[in-house]
């Protein structure tokens, strides 16, 4: 029933340890989680020293300094380097955010950094993150609609109705928050988590939608919704500083309002 | 095991019984504190005003149905051998219905 060990094979063991050549002052030590598919190695933790004079302020600077200068092998998911695209979010000093967001300095000390917690490792820092996606589909994130716009026109919407999913639209799907929460570590392939519910109370939120019925039905669900324990990891990792524990809150609030 | 309504009614009823035993809770251990009861024959005639009987009656339902939906969720947390948890959901409300029902004939049993 319950594991309180890890298996074997998934036991981290010590790696390979890349000490800084050249004269610097200002050096940081870099401890990576390192797994590859390829070979049938226990996970290891890798260590580079690097020269922060010649580097760049956020995480991912390091990393993709590491990545071009000491260890080209170094895998890792990035595109565009502003927290707009959500790509690099992995567990950095213990908590889930993105990496181009998190500057070094904030890290006192050696800088750990995991993969997301309690995912399937694709390689090193990358998360398989499809049954995620499987999930967000599940909640038709797009709008939906019977009725058609005024010929020519979009859908209008006031200033009111928009400011309802002001706090929602602006998720960029790292899943931080689904992967910090326990619910979701314990139950991922029946809960939904933080981060899918987010966007399906962003459509809920939505007045241009007009499914909004069927949306909360199919989320009133002892294990799809209401597995989340107002536990607040999602709130407190998010790396765009939103709130998915309180869109979660609305979406109970208004299948209490349904029945 | 699980009904298209089953989220929201648990849900809903969990956090009536909580909030029902905030007052009944506090009542109670404050008659415990406050009363100086000190011996069974005070105990009884406590038990024998029909607000103290009631009370207790009510706090014995609300204690044994909230004790069992919260162990409810724990089990669904974290048991995933199908077979073992509905074993020990069927066991918990089961056990809950037993204790509730022995609670209450106990008090009704002094109370009449």
């Amino acid at each position: 029933m319950a594991e309180f060990a890890l298996p074997k094979h998934s036991k981290i063991v010590k790696g390979i340890d890349y000490p800084i050549k050249s004269e610097a002052e200002n050096t940081k030590k870099i401890n990576v989680y390192r797994w590859s598919p390829d070979d049938d190695e226990n996970p290891r933790i890798d260590s580079y020293t690097i020269d922060l004079d010649q580097c760049g302020p956020m995480v991912l600077d390091a990393l993709i300094k590491i990545k071009q200068e000491i260890d080209s092998s170094l895998t890792f998911r990035r595109s565009c380097r502003e927290g707009i695209c959500g790509s690099c979010s992995m567990n950095i000093d213990g908590t889930n955010t993105l990496a181009c967001l998190k500057s070094i300095d904030d890290v006192k000390g050696d800088l750990n950094i995991y993969p997301l917690p309690h995912m399937e490792v694709i390689k090193d820092l990358v998360p398989d993150l499809s049954k995620a996606y499987e999930q967000l589909t599940s909640v038709k994130p797009w709008l939906q609609s019977k009725s058609d716009p005024e010929k020519g026109k979009s859908r209008k919407q006031s200033p009111k109705e928009r400011e309802k999913i002001d706090g929602l639209w602006e998720c960029v799907l790292c899943f931080s928050c689904s992967t910090s929460c326990p619910s979701y570590w314990w139950n991922g392939d029946k809960y939904l988590g933080p981060a899918v519910l987010l966007q399906a109370y962003r459509w809920i939120a939505d007045s241009r939608d007009e499914n909004t019925e069927q949306r909360l039905e199919e989320l009133e669900d002892s294990f799809k919704l209401y597995r989340c324990h107002t536990i607040m990891n999602c709130t407190k990792t998010c790396p765009k500083g939103l709130n998915p524990a309180k869109a979660i809150g609305e979406i109970k609030k208004l299948q209490l309002e349904r029945k | 095991m699980q009904s298209k309504s089953h989220g929201v009614v648990h849900w809903k009823l969990q956090r009536i019984s909580a909030i029902a035993m905030i007052p009944l809770v506090i009542w109670f251990v404050s008659s415990l504190t406050f009363s100086l009861i000190n011996s069974y024959d005070q105990s009884v005639a406590w038990l024998q005003n029909p607000l103290n009987a009631t009370g207790l009656v009510l706090l014995f339902g609300t204690l044994y149905f909230h004790a069992a939906s919260g162990l409810q969720v724990v089990i669904e947390d974290y048991v995933h051998n199908e077979g073992l948890k509905i074993m020990s959901l069927i066991l918990i409300k089961l056990l809950s219905i037993l204790l509730g029902v022995l609670s209450i004939l106990c008090v009704l049993k002094i109370y009449l």
